[in-house]
């Protein structure tokens, strides 16, 4: 019985890996966990309305995306790289490297990132660069010389702040969040305050001042998240003083139990951020492998129909989910209609 | 000692009916620790029924849906502009082509129920309706293109925001700045359940069904992961149940006993001790970046899932070898089997109850198993296609169901939230079923000596 079995089992497994080899009819996709959620619609909407099979999304980050896909030409690498941020230079010379040379980028649009609170909470409504740098920064500029951060409420440097405790809830290093959140406001913060210039009069040069302009202060009031926006949400809702960095769309699908807060006096909108006003915002991308057009049926249709105006424009289902829709998407149009890669005519 | 049994002698004789305080003390403290002991497991009680309550409590909803029933006219002036009814031309038409047609059907129900509504365009309907409605028609007219220029009776899945107002989840206060639905629609969804063109019923896709993208909840199922969870169990069946159960035999009846067979015996024991985790880590190692085995295949879980679950089958193996009396050995060893006859005819078909049980058990516990699903990238992804064979059953990217429910967790619309609360209730059934089934065959078929 246990002989009979054992070969049953064999067989299995000598079957299965015998169909392993065979071609691919599905476009693969995989990368930033930010566009999985419009890569998994524009794929669902597309296995309704194509003969193609629905596309496979997988999430995992823009950069092991992008690393897969780097990985070679051929039906065991994955077509598509979706990124929350454009590929680096060392990607690109990665990708060379393996055969991967024509890239076709395509952004789909504009992400928006928010802070947002307790709905009861504080009345946090209204914050600037400055604020945020001067929470959460390890060294701020008091009375015009560069302390190490003294301050524990949010009242202690802006009045018109709310007499709270400080306490943040950030996205983790692995995030391609976090890099916009540093560049974009903590970094446009200790511009602002003048905290980078008297780094580089203490004698600091200018990269190495810009570097530490990025930093976020480490005693526990800045509480860095590696999960998904759920996580930060439960901190929130735990944490009455709390603010939490989440993207528009997470944020617009919570505002039974959220409060945004305007930057820089613009609230966050689709509207804002499509017109540039609101100041914290990322490209999203999506980049494909021009060897497996052609290749991998249904690949140049998949991508034509996520630029398309019925899903990625200002009414399609993904501005509906919270992506902003990208002004020049014609120009993407005619790119994905005309198979260019990345480096001609740029 | 002499001055001791002096002192002692006046003192009169207790009587035995009468406890005395040394007695009362040992008394009272086994009272005591029963108290403990009841209230140990009245805690463990408590907890329990905290628990399922709070499953029951939020998941139910999950197997309920709202529908709403409206009649939709085909215009063929939209569906089929050159009237040839050629399936070609037909299908060039996208869902986009039918969304306009099922939002005027659903405004014409509105008028027809006598409905007063600040809404003047069939447009704004699109709040109440699930993006999966216009794929469901036009999947309905591509099977039977004859239907364009009819009137059809359809009935379509509301949007989960509709959904969650009818199941309390939405209130009121809640939407007041949700840009997705406003208070008029809710008063329209009011007014259509009163005419009863919007109801609430069971909802059978949500246990069949394939999983849906974020922006429509109230498509998603968990019927794709089922499947997944399936495949993989049958992996770990297949592999180790035969593997597991010729390890014990030869440990048990026929290796030598010394150091090495000890070692390994020790091990074993270790190996049923590991985090699951680890495996995952072993699994992405060893099966996906050196055998490049497919990314999220359930045939990757399956081997992974049965590493974790070797250990535990070959431990309940062993012991239940070892319950069969040793005279079942001698006896068919005097009457002149060889080892092998005296084996597998006699010793482990009386120990297979056993064997089972632990099989089953074994099984129950992989499924429930997430962690190194997590790690072979059985996770963050959406299961939306259905396998079509054995093959693309074991190697196309596929969940599982404990993995689609963190899956579920995670995601940003609320409505998913009550989604992964039911999708615990049938994972639960699961296990209780087989937990079950172990039972039973326990007490059916094992023998006592």
């Amino acid at each position: 019985m246990t002989n009979a079995k054992i070969t049953v089992s064999a067989l299995a497994i000598a079957a299965v890996s015998a169909t392993a080899a065979a071609a691919r009819d599905n476009v693969q996709v995989a990368g930033s966990s930010t566009v999985l959620p419009y890569a998994s619609i524009v794929a669902e909407a597309f296995g309704e309305n194509f003969e193609f099979p629905t596309p496979v999304v997988e999430s995992g980050g823009s950069s092991a995306g992008l690393k897969r896909f780097c990985q070679g030409v051929g039906t065991e690498h994955t077509d598509i790289a979706n990124a929350s941020r454009a590929i680096r230079e060392k990607e690109i010379k990665a990708c060379a490297e393996n055969g991967v040379t024509d890239i076709i980028e395509v952004r789909i649009g504009y992400d928006g990132i928010v802070f947002a609170s307790q709905i009861d909470g504080p009345e946090y409504t209204a914050f600037n660069q400055s604020d945020i740098f001067n929470a959460l920064a390890p060294k701020v500029m008091v009375d015009g010389a560069l302390v190490d951060n003294p301050h524990t409420k949010w009242s202690d440097f802006n009045a018109n702040l709310p007499d709270a405790e400080i306490l943040a809830f950030i996205p983790g290093t692995k995030h391609g969040t976090r890099e916009v959140f540093e560049e974009k406001v903590i970094a446009a913060g200790c511009e602002a305050t003048g905290a980078m210039e008297a780094m580089m009069a203490a004698g600091m040069s200018e990269d190495d001042a810009e570097d530490a302009c990025l930093e976020v202060r480490t005693d526990g009031r800045s509480v860095d998240i590696d999960g998904d926006y759920t996580e930060t949400l439960a901190s929130i809702d735990a944490n009455a003083n709390a603010i939490g960095v989440f993207g528009l769309a997470f944020y617009e699908n919570n505002t039974d139990t959220l409060k945004v807060a305007t930057m820089a006096g613009v609230e966050p909108t689709t509207e804002s951020i499509a017109a540039g006003e609101y100041p914290v915002s990322r490209p999203l991308y999506f980049y494909i492998k021009k060897a497996h057009i052609g290749v991998i049926p249904g690949l140049k249709e998949f991508a034509e129909f996520f630029v398309s105006d019925e899903i990625a424009g200002p009414d399609g289902p993904l501005a509906e989910y919270g992506l902003v829709s990208d002004p020049e998407l014609a120009s993407t149009q005619t790119m994905v209609a005309d198979e260019s890669v990345m480096g001609e005519g740029m | 000692m002499t001055d001791a049994t002096a002192s002692d002698a006046p003192r009169a004789r207790p009587s035995l009916t009468d406890a005395d305080a040394r007695t009362a003390r040992r008394n009272a403290a086994e009272k005591r620790f029963r108290l403990y002991g009841i209230a140990a497991i009245g805690a463990g009680l408590f907890f329990l029924v905290v628990l399922l309550s709070a499953i029951i409590w939020n998941g139910v909803g999950a197997f309920q849906q709202s529908f709403v029933t409206v009649s939709v006219y085909l215009d063929p002036a939209k569906l089929d502009k050159k009237g040839e009814r050629n399936i070609d031309d037909i299908r060039k038409v996208s869902t986009f082509g039918y969304n306009p047609l099922i939002q005027q059907a659903v405004f014409d129900a509105v008028s027809e129920a006598g409905i007063e509504t600040e809404y003047t365009k069939a447009k704004e309907m699109k709040a109440l309706l699930s993006a999966s409605a216009a794929a469901q028609v036009r999947d309905t007219v591509l099977a039977n293109p004859d239907l364009i220029g009819e009137t059809m009776e359809f009935r379509l899945l509301t949007s989960s925001r509709v959904d969650g107002y009818l199941k309390g989840r939405v209130t009121r206060d809640s939407i007041a700045r949700d840009k997705n639905i406003d208070a008029g629609h809710l008063d329209l969804v009011d007014g259509l359940q009163a005419a009863g063109v919007i109801k609430r019923e069971f909802n059978i896709d949500f246990i069949l069904g394939a999983d849906a993208s974020e922006s429509r909840p109230e498509q998603a199922g968990l019927g794709v992961s089922m499947l997944g969870s399936f495949f993989m169990m049958l992996v770990v069946l297949i592999l180790s149940l035969p593997i597991g159960v010729a390890a014990s035999i030869y440990l048990e009846e026929f290796a030598p006993k010394n150091r090495f067979t000890d070692l390994i015996e020790v091990n074993i024991s270790n190996l049923a001790a590991v985090p699951s985790i680890v495996f995952g880590i072993l699994g992405l190692a060893v099966f996906i970046q050196f055998a490049h085995l497919p990314q999220s295949a359930p045939l990757v879980g399956g081997l992974v899932l049965t590493l974790m679950t070797l250990p535990t089958i070959i431990i309940s193996t062993r012991a239940s070898l070892k319950a069969v009396p040793p005279s079942i050995r001698d006896a068919a060893l005097g009457v002149g089997a060889s080892k092998m006859q005296a084996v597998f005819h006699h010793v482990l078909p009386l120990a297979m109850p056993g064997i089972l049980t632990g099989t089953i058990i074994g099984l129950a516990q992989a499924l429930g198993e997430t962690a190194p699903l997590l790690l072979i990238g059985m996770v963050g992804y959406i299961a939306t296609n259905v396998p079509d064979g054995i093959a693309s059953g074991f190697l196309d990217p596929n969940s599982a169901m404990p993995a689609q429910i963190y899956e579920w967790a995670k995601r940003a619309d609320p409505a998913y939230y009550e989604r992964a609360w039911g999708g615990i209730i049938i994972l639960l059934v699961f296990l209780l079923a087989m937990n079950i089934i172990a039972v039973l065959l326990r007490r059916r078929f094992e023998r006592r000596w």
